[in-house]
């Protein structure tokens, strides 16, 4: 048979070579500003994605109904919008409501609806049952048992616009000009198993828990068959679903710190453990075994968000890249250094994490204003531990 | 998007210098820039400034002229990709994948660069003042007088030199204090080929399976010599100082360590 691919393309070059991309800053200070350079940044990667899905979290966005929970909704039809409303009026006071304000351009095609909802729990209403654990109840419920609509984001004060198409085309046709927040994360997507389709764009959530993610999951099964015992349900036909749940249950449910939730999802090699003293060894193998189910195996970079802080982690063999940049009190990751150097050229540091290292933003911990010289650059890499970055 | 036509000025006539042209990458594609690299490059251009690039992928790809490219700004991607004879000098730092495949030429690092620099290069130089990430050297391969050689002045990241199968890599740890070590693990892993000099302490755990350990002889010293001259020069620092430093050489246990693995 012919091979016509070297008639027709002759440098065969239409093959697709690219990985998604990540993008995220956050002001530890607390201060808000508008997506413009986030948007920049993540269409900087363009080449990295394929235009089957683009998203961002934007944390602080709705300070008018701080205490809120703001759920973001997509419907694939009026009739799962008709029932998803009923049953937040049931199950919340509806404070507010209204469609995302859109604008049509030709690069979205077929778009489904999007609305947003300001609920208040009744106090009557949850059962004895925790409010957060019965957010992430309804939310589940609506994502499984409603046909049709999906949660794209359920947290106080933020939210997750996403769909098909670049990053930057989510961002012109949501309208996110018009928005400020002192944390954003930005995805840029390029679906390797999973399909492209407006529930399957990054960032994933659940209560104001994001994920994005750079890379695939092949844990997954085991993961998910886990996070189902404690009432996580699967919906959104892609793996990095999984790690949002994951997080809340660690770090909200168990109450665990950040740095041990990432020695659960990245933990150290066993060959590693065992060159620690028998003291030092006891809560990674501890870790390692009460959450073996939560490891993450696989490529990954991820950018994980919730209200006040922002995290950085790579797989432990770091097989999808990760550069940090601090310029100020702002905290920059980014799959491509070049990304934050086009909206921060001078930054007071930018270095490469080792993999299974968590980078942490914390409004708790805001960075100081550098004094050191700017422009030196410098990898942690000495640092083996899992210390927040200090200055 | 990348519509507009980049801003180019050939400073021949201000400077005396011959054939240097300034590209503004700012507006350009990786395509874009690469399909003008080859245009100057055929015409004659010996010397080339890139200013503002943000990310461009493949710079220097599959150009075959010892053209001297400097590079204001942070290239993407899997810089001088396939390149045969130029030399690059990058003022910041280099992302992933640089000098893929690289078959001849120069690349400078004033900075640092990211992971799987100089995979399956077959030729050529790198040099990188700062440190690298992951899998420096993966996958380098050598025939005849064709070696590909880098050298890297600050520390490196896990699997230094993975599969290695030919060239040589040098790590100078010039940036680590007093009494502290390399960190990488799993240095050399599946090496077959080649050689690696290590200057300052490694220990047994961090190195790979498939790679022994020896002292310097004569010829290594020679050529650590050599390497070490040209990478003062680039980066303006003292040769004499660094040779004084304990080196420690690693060389594959074996030419094919998988040769059985799949064979029955």
């Amino acid at each position: 048979m012919k091979e016509l691919g070297r008639i027709n393309n002759f440098y065969q070059d239409d093959k697709v070579m690219d990985a998604c991309s990540i993008f995220g800053m956050m002001d530890t200070a607390g201060r808000r500003f508008s997506g413009k350079k986030v948007v920049e940044a993540i269409a900087n990667m363009h080449a990295r994605g394929n235009g089957l899905g683009g998203g961002f979290a934007v944390y602080g966005l709705y300070p008018k109904y701080a205490n809120c929970y703001a759920f973001h909704l997509m419907y694939l039809s009026r009739a799962g919008q008709a029932r998803v409303e009923d049953f937040l009026r049931q199950k919340f006071h509806m404070i507010y409501a209204e469609e995302v304000p859109t604008r049509p351009i030709p690069a979205i095609v077929n778009p489904p609806l999007v609305w947003r909802y300001f609920l208040e729990v009744k106090s009557e209403g949850t059962c004895g049952q925790r409010e957060d654990d019965y957010i992430v109840d309804r939310v589940m419920e609506i994502n499984t048992k409603i046909e049709g609509a999906f949660v794209f984001s359920s947290g106080k004060n933020m939210g997750v616009f996403k769909g098909v198409g670049y990053p930057e085309e989510i961002a012109e046709y949501f309208c996110l000009e018009q928005y400020e927040g002192y944390l954003w994360t930005a995805h840029g997507r390029f679906p390797t198993n999973t399909p492209g389709w407006w529930g399957g764009a990054h960032p994933f959530n659940v209560l104001d828990w994001t994920v994005v993610h750079n890379g695939e999951i092949s844990s997954y099964g085991i993961n998910r068959r886990h996070l189902e015992q404690f009432g996580y349900n699967c919906t959104m036909q892609t793996d990095t679903e999984v790690i949002a749940y994951a997080v809340d249950l660690l770090i909200r449910r168990h109450g665990l710190p950040v740095e041990m939730a990432a020695r659960i999802l990245a933990p150290p090699f066993w060959s590693q453990i065992e060159r620690c003293s028998p003291e030092k060894q006891k809560i990674p193998r501890t870790l390692r075994q009460v959450y073996g189910n939560l490891l993450l195996n696989g490529p990954f970079t991820v950018i994980i968000a919730h209200q006040g802080e922002m995290i950085g982690l790579t797989d432990r063999v770091r097989l999808r890249p990760l550069t940090v940049g601090v310029e100020g009190s702002v905290l920059y990751l980014s799959s491509e250094e070049s990304a934050i150097r086009l909206v921060c050229p001078d930054l007071d540091r930018t270095w490469i994490p080792i993999g299974g290292e968590p980078i942490i933003g914390s409004l708790e911990r805001p960075f100081e204003p550098a004094v050191t010289a700017r422009g030196t650059s410098d990898m942690a890499i000495s640092n083996r531990g899992y210390a927040k970055i200090s200055k | 998007m990348f519509k507009e036509r980049p801003s180019e000025i050939s400073v021949s006539s201000l400077t005396g210098e011959s054939d240097m042209t300034k590209v503004d990458a700012r507006a350009l594609s990786h395509r874009e820039l690469n399909a003008r690299l080859r245009e100057l490059v055929s015409s004659g251009v010996q010397r080339i400034e890139l200013h503002n690039v943000y990310g461009q992928r493949y710079i220097g790809t599959d150009l075959d002229k010892p053209v001297k490219i400097d590079i204001f700004g942070t290239p993407g991607n899997d810089l001088g990709a396939f390149m045969d004879g130029p030399g690059i000098t990058v003022h910041g730092n280099a992302q992933d994948g640089c000098g893929n495949t690289m078959d001849n030429g120069e690349i400078v690092i004033h900075g640092h660069a990211g992971d799987i620099l100089g995979l399956s290069a077959r030729g050529g130089k790198i040099f990188v003042k700062e440190d690298v990430g992951y899998r420096a050297g993966i996958h380098m391969k050598e025939y005849q007088d064709k070696k590909p050689t880098v050298i890297i002045g600050g520390t490196a990241q896990d699997f230094f030199g993975e599969y290695m199968a030919g060239g040589i890599l040098v790590l100078l740890g010039l940036n680590l204090k007093e009494g502290e070590g390399h960190t990488a693990n799993f240095i050399g892993t599946g090496m077959h080929g080649g050689v690696i000099y290590m200057r300052g302490e490694v220990q047994e755990f961090q190195l790979g399976k498939e790679v022994g350990v020896a002292e310097l002889n004569e010829n290594d010293y020679l050529t650590l010599e050599k390497l070490i001259g040209e990478f003062t020069c680039h980066f303006d620092c003292a040769a004499q100082e660094i040779l004084k430093c304990r080196f420690t050489k690693l060389f594959p246990l074996h030419l094919r360590p998988y040769g059985r693995l799949y064979a029955y």
